[in-house]
């Protein structure tokens, strides 16, 4: 058999003219049983059983617990940390996604095809995004202490009484980790954008140039619209990682000062592995589900059909 | 937008150096970390951003046995490598037979594959942990790299069938009217073929499961099995404010991906953008 595996066109000709050759099993549908199998038990079954233990007081242990109704979700609401965590989960998301989505756009731009050292100086940029967000996260909190390197710097050109402690600050904490955040994702950005310009063809912006479109012009009318699908992508993507956030706060801050830099995520933990509230626990993860699955469907139907209005 | 119709003028040049100087703020805290990690633990706070004034060579070697960052190392290998390898198994069969058999079930099974990468997986986190805990799979090495095939098979089987897709079916229809079997054909034919897309879902996925720290925080805390993001947070909580040695770790700890991003960055970078592009 292998001699005709290398010459297919011969057995082109074997075949029946006019398309449709003798239906075969190319795949037999058996051959998705793993997959299905891994997808249905990993994914969608806890999800579900998720779902219904946020409506309960499960500890996690016992298989005995009650149906508490809206109970968790009250007790979410009403307390004070879980409150400041959505919060601050909401404001993180929203400065991280605007930041890391304007300074990747902006390096892709300004990395075009004149510049001799694209390809290195996009690989610096690019290389915090494949590093372990908890370990990179780990340098920073070095970075902000209070004796740290940016106190240094900052003392070095004459600035100390900029200097504070930042990860203990409660007005500042929360900031500091965006910047983290940001230096993280802004990679992951700039090379969802540089694909998205390699698509546009160059004759275009040339085009208008002649016509004498000036730069901001040519960047506002042709660069950014075609850019749409890349944008929807680079946007939703971000929101999704930014929403759950658990690595980066737990190496800078561990949640503090008072709970400033909490997140739904860090939250969740802590109540369902260290307090042992599971049904509490999946309560927050139903609300970070429901913010997530929010936030990503509606960003992608606002900005597909964005898409579509340009074509 | 890359037409090679560009001047370089002396606006380009000023940019360039721009971005340059830019890219060298942005890996400052890299190179903070391997200064860092070289100081004797006198020089840490007293001058933080100076060069060291003795090479502490010995931080490695400290940071490497008290955090024991071999085992780590192994565990981490073992873990992405298996999820790796159940990624790619499961996920080119998977894509293979509903991308190549026309018909309602497969544009069905194909959509609860990629509903499951819109599908947050912080919800079923804490259900599975009990379930795995019954079933004896919490700090193993085999439930965990379950537990990543059903995480990111949504993601593997969706780059899998775009893929194949748009592949002519010559090659395998050959195959077939010559006698081989379906499974046959598609180990010797299909598979070859898809190499590109292979490199796509090991290198997407590997990166994402060697750096998650979540989920073996859960399922492998306080067991022999713990993968090298575990292990830098246990040494960190240990170690405090020897922040020579924290470095030293976290250098070790990132060196396996740092030299697979000089190696192979094209490849990286068109494996993440080639992940999100389709």
């Amino acid at each position: 058999m292998t001699t005709t595996l290398e010459a297919p066109p011969a057995a082109k000709t074997e075949r029946p003219p006019q398309g449709r050759p003798r239906r075969r099993a190319t795949a037999p549908l058996i051959w998705l049983v793993p997959g299905l199998l891994l997808l249905v038990t990993a994914r969608y079954v806890p999800t579900i059983l998720g779902a219904n233990y946020a409506f309960t007081d499960w500890n996690g242990l016992s298989s005995v617990y009650n149906i508490v109704g809206l109970d968790n979700f009250v007790a979410i609401i009403n307390g004070q940390d879980s409150r400041q965590a959505l919060v601050n989960t909401l404001v993180l998301a929203v400065t991280v996604v605007i930041a890391a989505n304007v300074l990747g756009l902006s390096l892709a731009l300004a990395l075009d095809s004149a510049i001799k050292t694209r390809n290195l100086v996009r690989a610096v940029f690019f290389a915090p995004a494949v590093l372990s967000p908890l370990a990179t996260a780990y340098i920073w909190r070095y970075i902000f202490q209070v004796d740290g390197p940016l106190n240094h710097l900052l003392g070095a050109v004459g600035l100390d009484s900029w200097g504070r402690s930042w990860l203990a600050d409660p007005t500042w904490a929360q900031w500091a980790v965006a910047v983290v955040v940001v230096w993280q994702f802004t990679g992951l950005s700039m090379i969802i954008y540089l694909t998205g310009l390699q698509s546009i063809p160059a004759e275009l912006a040339e085009a208008a140039a002649v016509d004498g479109a000036g730069p901001w012009r040519r960047f506002r009318r042709i660069t950014l619209p075609l850019l749409a699908p890349a944008t929807t992508i680079a946007l939703t993507l971000t929101t999704i990682m930014a929403l759950g956030i658990f690595d980066q706060v737990v190496a800078l801050t561990g949640g503090g000062p008072v709970g400033k830099t909490a997140t739904l995520s860090t939250v969740m933990y802590e109540q369902t592995f260290s307090l042992g509230r599971f049904g509490y626990g999946t309560a927050l993860a139903l609300i970070l589900t429901l913010v997530i699955t929010l936030a990503s469907v509606t960003q992608l139907l606002v900005l597909r059909s964005r898409e579509r209005q340009i074509r | 937008m890359s037409s090679g119709m560009q001047r370089y003028t002396r606006r380009t040049l000023a940019r360039e150096i721009l971005l340059i100087l830019a890219g060298l703020g942005w890996l400052f805290p890299l190179y903070l970390l391997l200064l860092t990690s070289l100081k004797p633990d006198s020089q840490i706070f007293s001058a933080p951003t100076d060069l060291p004034t003795s090479l502490d060579v010995g931080n490695y070697a400290e940071a490497w046995s008290s955090a024991d960052l071999g085992r780590a190392l192994f565990n981490s290998m073992v873990i992405t490598g298996g999820s790796v390898a159940l990624l790619i198994v499961v996920g080119s069969l998977s894509a293979y037979t509903i991308a190549r058999r026309p018909g309602r079930w497969s544009a069905v099974f194909y959509l609860l594959f990629v509903v499951g990468i819109i599908v947050p997986s912080q919800l079923g986190l804490i259900p599975l942990y009990s379930m795995m805990r019954s079933l004896g799979l919490v700090g193993s090495y085999v439930g965990i790299i379950l537990l990543y095939g059903g995480l990111w098979i949504p993601m593997a089987v969706f780059l899998y069938t775009g893929f194949i897709r748009a592949m002519p079916k010559d090659y395998e229809e050959a195959a077939l009217i010559d006698g081989a079997t379906p499974f046959r054909t598609f180990w010797r034919v299909i598979f070859p073929q898809l190499r590109s897309v292979t490199a796509t879902v090991a290198t997407l996925c590997g990166i994402l499961v060697w750096n998650d720290f979540f989920t073996p925080l859960i399922f492998l805390s306080g067991t022999d099995k713990v993968p090298l993001p575990l292990a830098i947070y246990e040494f960190v909580g240990s170690v405090a404010t020897r922040w020579n040695l924290v470095f030293a770790g976290i250098l070790v700890a990132l060196l396996p991906v740092l030299i697979l991003f000089v190696v192979a960055q094209r490849q990286l970078m068109r494996g993440f953008s080639g992940g999100i592009k389709s």
